[in-house]
């Protein structure tokens, strides 16, 4: 792909925790890029950094503890490169891109949006600060957008508080608030986890569909490969903070490299497997002075010597695919043992 | 909402009944009765009173009958607003309450406002700006706040005003201006005085609520719903005020149950110390002398007023959270 | 900041408590960490037990008998022992003072002769015998002198010790909290647990004991009661009544915390699995529900304590609670009463100081533990 086909650049990103039990590595190093219409998915057991890392690209990661503490985030705007990871969290450059460039949502959409205020008037909230109208415009504005979002009759649910509006249908409201910016960059995070699978399926296709309409670049988190192979062009499978795989989605579940993400693909249900459901042994370690080894080794099936005394660098395996492991390490198979 | 306010109210009926019993039987709990401390203090004073004269007056009052006659006596009287004598001045408990409860229900009002104003902004500000200086300096205040006894502060306030500033800050007015028909001049005397008992009682109050708002708020900022609000790109101190401290004050809204009781307290013993015009001197003075049927009467509208505060206070809480308005 | 040694030890310490039978041994442990960091809180502490000290050996450490009146020394300010002269260090002296009756008001007047130079001795035996602790009798103080009296805090209007009579104030005023706190502890204890294990009606009645006691302002409630104390009492009949008054509002905080912490434990597994081998109401109370409240107790009852000592001064301080010949803080502070006393004689206040410091000193504390017994807050 060309440069210029990039939307965001992630480079060695480290955001970390200073928590009473220690410094807790929650994103360490991770690179990844999302390119202009595509929608990335990033996929991880609970606890691996997916969130932190959306949450770090829009520079809202929880304060005081945590703190983006080195790499680099470059968003391409109109006219300029910015490297969010440089700017001040309540700054007016932040600001601006969040008002223009960027959205995010939520998984639980209950408590995503305010309680009290109608969910109209969160709507034309965002609608005001990304395009110059006026309150009764952006009024309209709001209710067409509740339209495109399928809450009907749009008129009237714009007064609605809330907890008025089911779950599902709150979910659509939250889109409604992040699109009303008219995004480049639509950040959702476990946006379908909340809901029931027929609501999940209703949402994601309208996610689809108003990605062709908008133009924009997803970036998709989940813990669910079913769900991230449904949406995603391409993934990044995370673990412990750092990326152990990308690749495109058909080569992804095709040809799984990293044993992390072999694991995933056989511990959840696929109608026409024939093969037995194998959830991955072991938990995901707290990522409290983790040793520098691979993170993995505890749970992996085919762990070598050197896995447990060097973490893996990552390794380039052709056409955008990349794991880290040793695996991959020229005949690394036939090393040592 | 109507139907609310309504079943509210039903309820507060069988609880006054309550209170009217239990301030009964805080009053009759000393043994001998007026009669007897009011003998007692004139043989003090060298005085002597004929035993027929003190059965005569004991008999007036209702004295010698059995309790549950003498309770209802009293409280027959509630409806038509007659709360019974004062044996010591001889007239009405009414006309006590009345001169009184004005100024009573005033100060306990400015000092929770007082306590509000200020306990908001600083819970806010302690809250975003958590573990900072800022932060510890007000806890520490706060502490302090909650470890002077009300009783100390007053005189610690008195004593730096007459020390220091050559001001006797005792009362609610110098007594030239006592009894006569309020002039802006008296009222000014009045405002000179009247912070005097609200930040002594205030004080007490503050660092609880200080810590209530600090909790709301820092849970508020941890909701989904401020991230939200931040990824639209809102103004952090829109984020701050707009969405997470207007949920976070409506807990504080139902405080007012526990703090109203803390300010009546806290006003009585600041009445005394300071020397008000308000119900608290004259409950102390009537307890030591058993006017019972004064200090009954005061100790019961005391629980009266905190009832009728925390209903106005849930009333208020059901209209500005529509969460509560619409169940 | 970070120290890494000790992070490893936390980690350890949490990863031993998952679900094991050491688990309050180690939580104890983990709360006592958390709490060590908590300066104010350590600061809290030592300042208690200095008090406390003090109040236990207050006949040592003061020159006087509470109740003993210098009458030639009526409202003296407070002399200081010195160790330093022009001469650079000396041995301790004190400047005595000098009274001459003014013959127009026929006030005593009281001047500092800094002439003068009277050696102090530490370590000092009167004439008079006290009893040490309450055991044995001795008459060994900690200063004293034979030329003259010291007074560190001044004298009041009839010519008493004011230090002499703030420590051994300590007695009375430090242990009011304590067992007030533990008469209501038990009620607490008795209503909560019953409140929040019984649920339904039971439940339901001590709930709305509970709202009611809590709307009741705590001042005029206890003025109402101090009043009743009969008058001919003696100053042991008054000081437990004190404490129950005292605990007739302290134990709804205790109940109410325990309702809440039993009911959240009554759902957890290892409650439903006593119950289902057989165990009694009783038992999984004392075996399984308190060892799991203790901490949220402890908190409770370090915070309940300052309200009890601040009771006791108030009622003493009105004249409802102890009274003299009883030294209490609050006895002392009568004194205080009238401001243009304290503003001519300012060290009536010193009383309200230790009344002070020793709330604080509390409420430092029990913020530490609510910290450390909640270490996810
Ligand atoms: S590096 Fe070793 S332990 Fe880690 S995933 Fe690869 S094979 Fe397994």
């Amino acid at each position: 792909m060309k440069n210029n086909d990039i939307l965001l650049e992630v480079d060695n990103l480290r955001t970390y925790f200073d928590t009473r039990r220690g410094l807790a590595k929650a994103v360490d190093g991770v690179s990844f890029d999302l390119y202009k219409g595509e929608t990335l998915g990033i996929v991880g057991e609970s606890g691996c950094g997916k969130s932190i890392t959306s949450l770090s690209i829009l520079n809202l990661v929880p304060q005081p503890k945590g703190k983006i503490h080195g790499g680099e985030i470059k968003l391409h705007r109109e006219d300029e490169v910015v490297d969010i990871a440089k700017l001040k969290r309540t700054g007016k450059k932040m600001k601006d891109i969040r008002r223009k460039d960027s959205a995010m949502i939520f998984q639980d959409p209950m408590s995503s949006l305010s309680p009290v205020y109608t969910v109209g008037s969160q709507i034309m909230e965002g609608i005001m600060l990304s395009h110059d109208v006026d309150k009764v415009e952006a009024r309209e504005m709001a209710i067409e957008m509740l339209r495109k979002v399928g809450i009907s009759p749009a008129e009237q649910r714009i007064n609605d508080y809330p907890y008025q509006l089911s779950g599902g249908m709150n979910q659509r409201a939250m889109i409604a608030v992040a699109l009303a910016s008219n995004p480049n960059l639509l950040i959702a995070d476990e946006p379908t986890t909340a809901l029931d699978v027929t609501v999940e399926a209703q949402i994601l296709e309208l996610m689809a569909e108003l990605q062709q309409e908008y133009q924009m670049s997803i970036m998709f988190i989940s813990h669910d490969l079913d769900v991230i192979g449904e949406i995603s062009d391409r993934v990044v499978v995370m673990y412990t903070g750092k990326v152990v795989e990308v690749a495109e989605v058909e080569e992804l579940f095709y040809n799984p490299s990293h044993p992390y993400t072999q694991g995933l693909l056989q511990s959840i249900p696929k109608i026409g497997r024939k093969k037995e459901l194998k959830p991955i042994s072991g938990s995901v370690p707290q990522i409290y002075n983790l040793p520098d080894a691979c993170h993995f080794a505890p749970r992996c099936p085919h762990r070598m010597d050197i896995c447990t005394k060097k973490e893996p660098p990552t390794f380039d395996l052709g056409g955008g695919h990349q794991a880290k492991c040793w695996l991959y390490e020229e005949g690394g198979e036939n090393n040592e043992g | 909402m109507l139907s609310y306010i309504l079943r509210r109210t039903m309820i507060m009926i069988p609880m006054i009944i309550l209170i009217s019993m239990v301030s009964f039987l805080i009053i009759t709990l000393p043994p001998g009765s007026y009669i007897d401390s009011y003998l007692a203090n004139l043989q003090r004073m060298g005085g002597e009173v004929e035993q027929s004269r003190a059965d005569a007056l004991a008999d007036r009052y209702g004295l010698n009958d059995p309790i549950y006659e003498q309770y209802w006596k009293w409280v027959k009287g509630f409806p038509s607003g007659n709360f019974g004598m004062v044996f010591s001045e001889e007239r009405p408990v009414m006309d006590v309450i009345q001169e009184r409860i004005g100024f009573t229900i005033l100060i306990s009002v400015l000092t929770l406002l007082f306590t509000w104003i200020l306990s908001i902004p600083i819970g806010i500000y302690s809250a975003v700006k958590q573990y900072s200086f800022g932060d510890y300096f007000f806890t520490f205040f706060g502490f302090l706040g909650v470890s002077i006894p009300n009783f100390l502060l007053a005189i610690i306030i008195m004593f730096t005003g007459l020390r220091f500033f050559g001001v006797n800050l005792s009362g609610l007015m110098p007594a030239a201006y006592m009894g006569e028909p309020w002039t802006l001049a008296k009222i000014a005397e009045v405002l000179k005085r009247i912070w005097v008992p609200v930040v002594v009682v205030g004080t007490a109050g503050m660092a609880g609520l200080i810590r209530i708002m600090r909790a709301e708020m820092l849970d508020q900022l941890r909701q989904p719903y401020i991230q939200m609000a931040r990824s639209k790109g809102v103004d952090e101190i829109k984020v701050i005020i707009k969405y997470a401290a207007r949920i976070a004050v409506n807990p504080l809204i139902s405080t007012v149950g526990w703090l109203l009781p803390q300010i009546i307290s806290g006003g009585t013993i600041a009445g005394i110390v300071l020397g008000l015009p308000t119900l608290g001197p004259k409950l102390y003075d009537a307890l030591k002398i058993q006017d019972m049927y004064l200090a009954g009467t005061i100790i019961f509208i005391n629980i009266v007023l905190i009832l009728i505060g925390t209903l106005l206070s849930d009333i208020l809480l059901a209209l500005v959270d529509p969460r509560i308005r619409y169940d | 900041m970070n120290n890494p040694k000790k992070q490893e030890k936390i980690t350890k310490d949490t990863e031993i408590t998952m679900g094991d039978p050491f688990k309050a041994k180690s939580h104890w442990q983990l709360m006592w960490q958390e709490f060590k960091n908590h300066k104010l809180a350590m600061g809290g502490i030592v300042v208690l037990i200095i008090l406390y000290v003090s109040a236990l050996f207050a006949g040592f450490l003061t020159p006087y008998n509470p109740n003993e009146r210098f009458s030639e020394y009526q409202n003296i300010a407070p002399q200081t022992i010195k160790f330093i002269d022009e001469d650079g260090l000396s041995a301790p002296y004190v400047h005595p003072v000098v009274g001459e009756r003014n013959m127009e008001t026929l006030a005593m007047e009281y001047t500092v002769d800094e002439s003068q130079k009277i050696p102090v001795d530490f370590i000092y035996r009167t004439e008079d015998t006290y009893k040490f602790m309450g055991l044995f009798e001795t008459n060994l103080k900690l200063f004293g002198s034979a030329e003259t009296q010291i007074f560190l805090f001044g004298t009041d209007g009839l010519g008493r010790d004011v230090f002499s009579r703030t420590i051994h104030g300590a007695r009375l005023s430090l242990t009011v909290g304590l067992i007030g706190i533990s008469v209501s502890l038990v009620l607490g204890l008795l209503l909560g647990g019953i409140s929040g294990y019984m649920g339904g009606m039971v439940d339901n009645f001590i709930q709305r004991v509970i709202e009611f006691t809590l709307a009741i302002p705590k001042i005029p409630l206890w003025m109402g009661l101090g009043a009743a104390l009969p008058q001919d009492w003696t100053v042991i009949q008054v000081y437990f009544a004190i404490t129950v008054i005292l605990s007739l509002t302290g134990w709804v905080g205790m109940a109410r915390v325990l309702r809440g912490q039993i009911l959240s434990l009554k759902e957890e597994d290892f409650v439903k699995a006593a119950r289902a081998a057989g165990a009694k109401g009783g038992r999984i109370i004392s075996k399984h529900l308190l060892p799991n409240c203790m901490s949220y107790i402890l908190v409770n009852l370090t915070l309940a304590i300052p309200g009890m000592i601040i009771g006791e001064t108030a009622l003493s301080f009105l004249g409802l609670g102890l009274r003299p010949p009883a030294v209490s803080w609050g006895v002392l502070l009568q004194e205080a009463q009238n401001v243009r006393a304290v503003a001519d004689y300012p060290w009536y206040f010193i009383p309200g100081i230790f009344v002070i410091i020793a709330v604080l000193a509390f409420n430092f504390v029990g913020d530490g533990l609510r910290d450390a017994a909640d270490p996810y807050h």
